[in-house]
């Protein structure tokens, strides 16, 4: 049986001879967890600009105005981010994963193809609106423009899954030869596009994006509120926060429980690595675990672990009630995914998870008690952690695509196979390197840019910045934000 | 299954489906070199200006549409993608880097703007204005010579003829679209590049088309020297020189509508190019690489009343933001 293989996917002394296969999952891996970032971005952020406009169109409050104006300036920046880095992952199936592109083309080209004229398109020409247009149109076209762009990204965000849950579990289609290559053909359109895993990640996912962003919403008034206690509009927009935080959070982790079942269901391999479970049998339910010695963080083995464990209660969960049913181990295949990556992933965004949901409960005690903005402590917390949802989102991700391996399209196409066979491993390392340079300046960029809108906020609050650079404030005589 | 009585399965709607298809990608691509082409022009056009004052004018042109252009550039990859899946497939892969290096123009030239904004400070500014106009040049000159690769394959001259069009076409348009909304003074001056941009670009398709000719690159010599291709040529020339006859009398809404021709005319010229293959150096035709009957017939009835709809966007974001450019700079 196999030993568990491509570690060396993480090691560095593969980077010296990089395959076109290699290369070309490491640089798809890492242009999509930028992408996705700036993508949940606009998801979560979508409900607060459509509040916030509404509540400015109304009640023409000044602390609505002002929230308005910088989260639609994040907004239009990770905008355009996302664009930008949209673009290269279309372009990257024929590039990198032709055989995918051309296998996959009848199922994966209509949504991809909706998801640009249904939802981009909406995005971009009312953005156009949101952003350049408050004065040439009317209050009411103005938020109806508001509304159009939150509903474009989430419903780019239904074709995309769409497309990755297919690759999960895989429907209504059947093989066929077409100029001498086995090709999916479409034969029911409800069943490829309303896989079984689609429900359960559009949920998942969006939830997660409304999380991710109201983590950085309540870091970024936390912050605000405690270089400056008495402005209204900050307090307004971490309580809102909060209260998001209180409602996503805890249904996450239900969600998340029951989203495991049907992963066990449908994709067995996947469940096992997410486990390390190796032997088929009853299966126990790792609570915690801890690396024994630094051999468990590359084979987390039960015997390289120190678990606190409820025997059986494994079985119990996957199976929806019964102790002793059978969990198939990894044993039973012949190539894994780095079940060590997958492992840790998984427990890393559960681990979060509750996180989440710890902060979210001790904010609605602060809030209760009408502390919320003079708890420093808690202020400080929700700083830490306002870049957490994004790291849980990521890991996420991991254990879908990774746990997915060997198969790009579950027990149908090997990834191996879908690589581009014209492709040499110096161009792949190439434009790899390329990507890794040009996007990691992105996202400085993109951190810069909230940093530098977040000063701008305190100047127009009237906190003054030292010559160090460092804040001083709040300033005693300072008037209200309003 | 449900979708035999709503979608005919081993039929296509209409027998000339796929050719339809082929045009309604070729219809993206149109939409897409027209459109981002002015974008493409006013960052190519944006590095003759020194004039703060005169920069900002030019981004707030930009900034509420670029986006929005930039879509059509998806909708025509992802259109590919759903009805000629191999064409999409060989196309990229057979063209790896000048592929990646389209992606990544089009980063630099979508960030330069949006962050220039973000700072006041000289330097940063140059350096986001090198990031625009950089992107500006290589975005059209690249994806150019991507279509050149896809009608010619490996013939390394016209592949960059195909490029360099592309740049001079994007500058006519720009400088078109600018002299449009600015004042007059400017616009005179947007004029003479606009003009010279225009005869730059009409020899370059001539020296192109000659050398394609006198090379067979692509085995597309035959397909040159037919009707249709003479027509559109000679089409182009008269458009282009109407509508420089109109720029030097400051007629510049009727430059703009003529110039605008010129790249819908080169796509029509590509159409016939491609047309009945669909990747000329591979021989593939549009039936032989086309989806099964039902996957097409799918694409069409839920696509096309949306591309309907999407067309209705681009006449209201216009309308919105037509007449003279307003208020300065990217932010509006
Ligand atoms: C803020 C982010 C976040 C948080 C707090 C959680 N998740 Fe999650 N999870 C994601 C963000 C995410 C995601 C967006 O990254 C994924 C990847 C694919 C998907 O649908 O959602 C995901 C996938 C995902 C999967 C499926 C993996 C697959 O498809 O192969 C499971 C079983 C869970 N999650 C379970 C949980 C549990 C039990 C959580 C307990 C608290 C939890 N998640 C919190
Ligand atoms: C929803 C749209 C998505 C689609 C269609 C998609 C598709 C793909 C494809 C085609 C590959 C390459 C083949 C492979 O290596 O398996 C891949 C790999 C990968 N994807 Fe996704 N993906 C999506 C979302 C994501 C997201 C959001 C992330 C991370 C945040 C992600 C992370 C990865 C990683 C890390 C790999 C490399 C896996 C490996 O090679 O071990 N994917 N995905
Ligand atoms: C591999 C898969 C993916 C591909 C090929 C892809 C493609 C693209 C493209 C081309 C754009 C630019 C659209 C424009 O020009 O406005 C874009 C933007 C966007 N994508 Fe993706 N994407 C992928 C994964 C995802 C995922 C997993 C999500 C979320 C679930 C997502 C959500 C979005 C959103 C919301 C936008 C709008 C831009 C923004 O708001 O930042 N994408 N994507």
């Amino acid at each position: 049986m196999g030993p568990i293989i491509p570690l060396n996917a993480v090691s560095p002394v593969w980077a010296a001879s990089l395959s076109p296969k290699l290369a070309s999952r490491m640089q798809f891996g890492w242009t999509i967890s930028v992408h996705i970032i700036f993508a949940s971005l606009s998801i979560g952020l979508a409900p607060f600009i459509i509040y916030f406009t509404w509540k400015d169109v109304r009640t023409s409050e000044q602390r609505y105005a002002r929230l308005r104006s910088f989260w639609v300036k994040v907004f239009a920046a990770g905008f355009v981010m996302g664009t930008v880095t949209g673009i290269p992952m279309s372009f990257q199936f024929g590039t990198n994963f032709p055989q995918f592109a051309e296998v996959a083309g009848e199922l994966i080209g209509g949504p991809l193809a909706f998801e640009a004229k249904m939802a981009f398109f909406l995005e971009a020409v009312f953005l156009g609106v949101l952003l350049y247009g408050r004065d040439r149109v009317e209050d009411r076209t103005y938020l109806i423009s508001s509304v159009l762009v939150g509903f474009g990204a989430w419903l780019s965000g239904f074709w995309i899954l769409i497309v990755n849950a297919w690759m999960q579990t895989p429907r209504g289609y059947e093989m066929v030869t077409r100029n001498g290559m086995e090709v999916a053909k479409l034969t029911d359109p409800f069943a490829a596009f309303l896989t079984p895993r689609m429900p359960w990640m559009y949920v998942h996912m969006m939830n997660a994006s409304v999380i991710s962003v109201a983590l950085l919403v309540a870091g970024v008034s936390a912050y605000i509120v405690w270089k400056k206690p008495d402005t209204e509009a900050w307090n307004t927009a971490l309580k809102m926060a909060v209260v998001l935080l209180i409602v996503s959070a805890p249904f996450q982790a239900v969600h998340g429980d029951a989203y495991g079942r049907h992963v066990e269901e449908t994709q067995p391999q996947k469940f096992a690595a997410m486990e390390a479970h190796y032997e088929t049998g009853q299966a126990d339910l790792h609570l915690l675990a801890f690396p024994k010695s630094p051999e468990a963080l590359t084979d987390p083995r039960a015997e390289n672990l120190v678990t606190v464990s409820l025997p059986a209660v494994g079985s119990f969960l996957a199976s929806g009630g019964d102790f002793d049913a059978e969990i198939i181990g990894l044993n039973e295949y012949d190539e894994n995914p780095p079940v060590a990556l997958v492992f840790w992933s998984f427990r890393f965004m559960v681990g979060l998870g509750f996180l989440f949901i710890g902060l979210a409960l001790w904010g609605g005690y602060l809030m209760y008690r009408g502390r919320l903005s003079d708890n420093t402590r808690y202020l400080k917390a929700m700083i830490a952690a306002s870049p957490l949802g994004y790291a849980a989102l990521l890991t996420g991700w991991y254990v879908t695509e990774i746990g997915r391996q060997p198969w790009v399209i579950q027990d149908e196409l090997r990834t191996s196979e879908a690589v581009s066979s014209t492709l040499t491993g110096t161009e792949a390392t190439l434009t790899l390197v390329g990507f890794v340079v040009v996007y990691v300046g992105l996202v400085l960029t993109a951190l810069y840019t909230l940093k530098w809108l977040i000063r701008e906020e305190l100047q127009l609050l009237g906190v003054r910045e030292s010559s160090e650079g460092r804040w001083h404030g709040p300033l005693p005589g300072v008037s209200d934000d309003d | 299954m449900m979708t035999d009585s709503l979608l005919p399965v081993d039929t296509y709607l209409v027998e000339s489906l796929p050719e339809i298809w082929f045009g309604a990608v070729l219809f993206a691509l149109g939409m897409y070199v027209v459109l981002d082409g002015f974008d493409f022009g006013i960052g190519i056009l944006y590095a003759t200006r020194t004039d703060e004052h005169e920069r900002e004018t030019f981004l707030s042109a930009f900034g509420p549409v670029w986006d929005a252009n930039e879509v059509w550039l998806v909708a025509f990859g992802t259109m590919l993608l759903a009805a000629f899946p191999r064409v999409y497939s060989r196309l990229l892969a057979d063209n790896y880097l000048v592929a990646i290096g389209v992606v990544l123009a089009l980063v630099f030239r979508g960030l330069g703007p949006e962050l220039r904004e973000q700072r006041n400070d000289e330097r940063w500014k140059r350096y986001t204005d090198y990031a625009f106009v950089g992107g500006s040049v290589f975005a059209p000159l690249l994806f150019g010579m991507l279509a050149g690769r896809w009608l010619f394959g490996e013939a390394t001259l016209p592949v960059v003829l195909t490029g360099v069009g592309l740049v001079a076409v994007s500058v006519v348009t720009g400088a078109a679209f600018l002299a449009a909304k600015t004042e007059p003074g400017l616009a005179s001056e947007l004029r003479t590049y606009g003009i010279g941009a225009t005869l730059a670009y009409l020899s370059g398709v001539i020296v192109l088309l000659g050398t394609v000719v006198l090379t067979d690159a692509g085995g597309a010599a035959d397909t040159v020297l037919s009707l249709p291709v003479a027509a559109v040529v000679a089409l182009s020339v008269a458009v282009g020189l109407i509508g420089s006859v109109l720029a030097r009398r400051g007629q510049y809404r009727a430059w703009l509508a003529s110039a605008l021709a010129l790249p819908t005319l080169l796509t029509i010229l590509v159409a016939i190019l491609l047309y009945p293959t669909i990747y000329p150096p591979t021989g593939l035709l549009v039936r032989e690489v086309v989806v099964s009957p039902l996957a097409l017939n799918l694409v069409t009835v839920l696509g096309f009343p949306v591309l309907l709809l999407v067309l209705w966007y681009f006449k209201f974001l216009y309308g919105v933001f037509s007449g003279p450019i307003e208020g300065e700079g990217y932010g509006g």
